[in-house]
């Protein structure tokens, strides 16, 4: 009887709770209030996490398109182009004779085409470090450069760029292909 | 009665809990977050900690979050392991050990059995907007929390999750500065494009970046060109470069997430740029240039601004790299003759010390506490990896005549070395340990060049 008693208590309570709890109309009981958290207690919420891990996306700047940079007719011409490649000893950018007959050739051309403007460019073979070798080929490109100038072709004429060993023209690992690939070669920029 | 009793209390509860609190609150969190620090757990007489890592336990029990559970317990494995740090104890022993269901009914005798000083204990649990991790190291003797944290945010790659909890463990229980959340960049043809414009139709070279691991190989440059000799800003944010977009060698920085590009050496028409280092602040980049008629050194500030040249040399001065305090700089000259590597005061006063007398290229100094410098130096009919002591003039190698090996990188914390060897056919990424242990190949696909490790 008593136990019948309290959960008739109970269910009222639970009742009134739920009306409360439906946001109805306050019902007016007096209850006891919860005693109020001591400050001492550890906060009701965690600290804030660690700052998530997650990481940014990557976003490649400034995209260059292919119009931009191709030009079909000189390809043409630079496919059979008639400036010849310059070749270099091992670890040298001091011209050959070999080399210098090769330049002379090129100022003829150079001359009967006044207009042409061409990049020289220059090339090592792998041995040298990727490093070392873009500062050998900037020389190589150079002494051809100053040479053709001595020539009497104007220096606006000819531009230099180093490639160091990044673009081989031959991809063997031999002498052979050290020889072809340690150059000054010879772009046609414009015509 | 009883039970229905008990019902209509537990009822009752609930529903005072539910007017108590407006739906929109959060469920409160069901643990606390344990302090940071709290032990550190040592091996038995000096010995390095003995540690096991049993599978991280998917608290929800969905195949993804089973799936990140793994990938988490896998990478941190590994990431512990490459420090050498811990002892791990293999995971195939763990298979007699019942698995935890949570941090309450972890069998401690039986991991006591097979003698580990430490328990990495993990749960993971997928959220509304991605992943809860949550960590505990035990010390398997007291059964103690040594360290614990609680790790919140998306669930895109797992992998980050591991290598934070890898820096954690190795910051909090051994004092080392872990590098699993450093990056590589480096250059690659992989891709196989090729440059418009060209007769040999010549393949680009793009950079790329990759978690130090080799995981996560991505792509940050679109240009259709040469694309060379990356190196990573201090805060790790930017990379500066070599491209030829513009025609020849010009140093750029790629703000690489935010998609926005700084050309340092614009509108300079006279020579080329190669080679940009960091200061150890951030300020400014050393890098050699030819427009002054010869391969020189020369400083800028981060924007462009402000060069200062520091060498005057008929030889080729190149490959620069910054002590770690800033004050000096190493860098690659032939004016004795063939490639040496010299040190010189960073303002460019001064006679430049000569440092190694064989043929050497591409320095990098290491950071403190170690007092050395890497380079690549001909040993042959190719290259290998070389360190010398600042202190002592020692040198030790490190790569012994497999193929070439060149552009050596410290890790931030002076441990590991990154490089490019041609030892398994092609150029490719490799990490080796100071001591000359443990070399990784991270590259496989194309021609991989001139790494760079982010601090």
């Amino acid at each position: 009887m008593r136990r019948a008693w309290s959960m008739v208590t109970v269910l009222m309570l639970v009742m009134v709770l739920g009306v409360a709890a439906c946001g109805k109309k306050q019902a007016p009981v007096s209850r006891p209030m919860p005693p109020p958290v001591p400050p001492t207690t550890t906060p009701s919420r965690p600290p804030a996490p660690p700052e998530p891990v997650a990481e940014p996306t990557v976003v490649p700047p400034e995209p260059v398109r292919d119009d931009a940079i191709s030009s079909a007719s000189l390809d043409d011409l630079n496919r059979n182009s008639p400036l010849k490649p310059v070749f270099f000893d091992y670890d040298s950018s001091d011209l050959t004779s070999d080399a210098q007959r090769a330049l002379d050739e090129n100022a003829v051309t150079l001359k009967k085409y006044s207009s042409w403007a061409v990049t020289i460019e220059g090339h090592c073979d792998e041995r040298g470090t990727a490093e070392y070798n873009l500062a050998l080929g900037e020389r190589r490109s150079v002494a051809a450069r100053a040479y053709l100038v001595s020539l009497g072709i104007p220096a606006d004429r000819l531009r230099t760029v180093s490639y160091g060993k990044e673009f081989p023209f031959d991809p063997g690992h031999d002498e052979s292909a050290f020889k072809k690939n340690r150059r000054a070669h010879f772009v046609i920029t414009a015509k | 009665m009883n039970r229905i009793f008990t019902v209509v209390i537990l009822a009752a509860v609930m529903a005072s809990t539910h007017a108590q609190q407006p739906p929109t609150q959060p469920p409160a969190p069901q643990r606390q977050q344990p302090t940071d620090i709290v032990t550190t757990i040592t091996g038995e007489a000096g010995l390095p900690p003995r540690l096991a890592i049993p599978e991280f336990i998917a608290l929800s029990k969905d195949a993804e979050s089973v799936a990140i559970a793994r990938t988490i317990t896998q990478v941190l494995f590994d990431d512990l392991t490459f420090e050498r740090e811990f002892a791990l104890i293999p995971r195939d022993v763990y298979s007699t050990i019942p698995a935890a269901t949570s941090f309450d009914d972890v069998p401690f005798d039986r991991w006591r059995e097979l003698n580990a000083d430490g328990l990495v204990v993990g749960t993971v649990q997928k959220t509304g907007t991605g992943v809860k991790v949550e960590l505990k190291l035990f010390n398997v003797r007291t059964r103690q929390t040594a360290y614990g944290r609680e790790y919140a945010g998306s669930a895109a790659n797992p992998r980050l999750y591991a290598h934070q909890i890898s820096d954690e463990l190795h910051q909090s229980q051994r004092g080392l500065h872990g590098i699993a959340r450093t990056k590589l960049v480096f250059d690659s043809d992989r891709d196989g494009e090729r440059m418009g414009g060209t007769v040999e139709n010549r393949g680009v070279k793009e950079l790329y970046i990759a978690d130090y691991d080799g995981e996560n190989q991505r792509r940050v440059t679109v240009t259709k060109t040469l694309n060379i000799n990356p190196s990573w800003s201090p805060d790790g944010r930017s990379i500066a470069y070599t491209s030829y977009r513009r025609g020849g060698g010009q140093i750029f920085v790629s703000h690489i997430y935010q998609a926005l590009l700084d050309e340092l050496t614009k509108g300079e028409k006279a020579g080329e740029n190669w080679l940009p280092a960091w200061s150890p602040d951030g300020t400014r980049l050393c890098f050699t240039s030819t427009r002054d008629g010869n391969a020189e050194l020369y400083v800028m500030n981060r924007d462009g601004s402000n060069v200062r040249r520091l060498t005057r040399n008929p030889g080729i001065d190149i490959s620069p790299t910054w002590s770690p305090a800033g004050a000096q700089i190493a860098f690659v000259s032939d004016r004795g003759g063939d490639p040496h590597i010299f040190i010189m005061d960073a303002d460019g006063g001064g006679q430049p010390q000569r440092l190694t007398s064989e043929y050497s290229d591409r320095p990098t100094w290491s950071p403190a506490p170690y007092n050395e410098i890497a380079y690549s130096a001909r040993t042959g009919p190719g290259n290998d990896i070389k360190v010398i002591d600042l202190a002592s003039r020692q040198v030790r190698q490190l790569t012994f005549g497999e193929g070439t090996n060149e552009s050596p990188t410290w890790s931030a914390n002076g441990r590991h070395l990154a490089f490019m060897s041609t030892r398994a056919g092609k150029s490719q990424i490799f990490t080796i340990a100071r001591d000359g242990k443990n070399t990784r190949q991270l590259t496989k696909s194309g021609n991989n060049q001139q790494p760079n490790w982010s601090k």
